[in-house]
């Protein structure tokens, strides 16, 4: 199992998504925005949090566009499992990959707390076989996390609590494809996979990551 | 060259955060007849070649807007 890790100029989180997909087992292998292939040992691919392109215009909408993300779409057009996460699920909406957008959080400010997530669809590979609302506690970190769409056209995934502090459309956290291979969620999993963090759930929603190709 | 303005302002219906928060900051300065507040982007272009407006146009479909969530004018300046 390979996962490659795609790095964007203002990408921030790779190293520690590289760390987590390591803890599971696997390896990580870093692609290049101007990439126009992935690794070829690829199996997965994971879009890690930042700033891409200075978040400039939209958050994810230049880095959506870049070379990189046509061998992305290849994959995830084969089958092949992708997650993004914070600034790679924005980057996933921007490519038409997910449906829907992420706008400024409702509080206007950046969010940085430990967050209790349900499962609110327990068939993808996302959620390490967990039942329908069962409880992860997740950190997010973001300034532009409010997903907006039709919860209804989306496969939601993950939804925060009542208190939904983002002002997310449907309190929804994380979203699939309707095949369910592509995953998108603010909450970032790749911090929660060490007990010395609090948690270790991220490693239920990486762990999609290994599974078969398609 | 031409000139082209486009503007992208948030749909309406779509929340604007930050409009709000500027409302809220207007009417604590004394100015009590805001009734609302909705701010977007003007992006200034200078395109040379055939049709700058229709090339703004297909620049905007493809990037400067996300359909999604926000509306774009192109003016191409006289």
């Amino acid at each position: 199992m390979t996962v490659a890790v795609v790095r964007f100029p203002g990408s921030l989180d790779h190293d520690s998504a590289r760390r987590a997909v390591e803890r599971l087992g696997a390896r990580a292998e870093y692609a290049w925005h101007a990439d126009g292939e992935l690794p070829a040992e690829t199996t997965a691919v994971l879009l890690p949090g930042g700033f891409s392109y200075g978040d400039h215009l939209r958050c994810g909408a230049i880095a959506s566009r870049a070379p990189v993300m046509a061998a992305v779409r290849r994959h995830a057009e084969a089958g092949g499992r992708v997650v993004g996460i914070c600034n790679g699920f924005q980057v996933l909406c921007e490519a038409g990959l997910l449906p829907g957008a992420l706008r400024r959080n409702a509080t206007l400010s950046f969010v940085c707390r430990q967050m209790d997530l349900e499962v609110a669809d327990a068939e993808t590979p996302w959620t390490g076989g967990l039942p329908s609302g069962a409880g992860l506690s997740i950190p997010i970190k973001n300034n532009e996390g409010a997903w907006y769409g039709d919860p209804a056209a989306a496969r939601v995934v993950l939804r925060y609590g009542p208190d939904n502090p983002l002002g997310s459309t449907g309190r929804v956290a994380g979203i699939a494809s309707p095949a369910g291979n592509v995953m998108g969620l603010m909450p970032h999993p790749e911090e929660a996979c060490d007990p010395l963090l609090g948690s270790t759930d991220g490693g239920l929603v990486l762990s999609g990551l290994l599974g078969r190709a398609a | 060259m031409t000139q082209v303005v486009v503007t992208v302002m948030p749909k309406e219906g779509v929340l604007d955060p930050q409009g709000q928060a500027v409302q809220g900051a207007l009417a604590q300065l004394g100015f009590a007849g805001v009734d609302g507040v909705r701010i977007g982007k003007r992006i200034e272009l200078e395109i040379a070649g055939e049709d700058p407006e229709g090339q703004a146009r297909a620049m905007c479909e493809q990037l400067l807007a996300n359909a999604l969530i926000e509306d774009f004018w192109v003016e191409v300046a006289a």
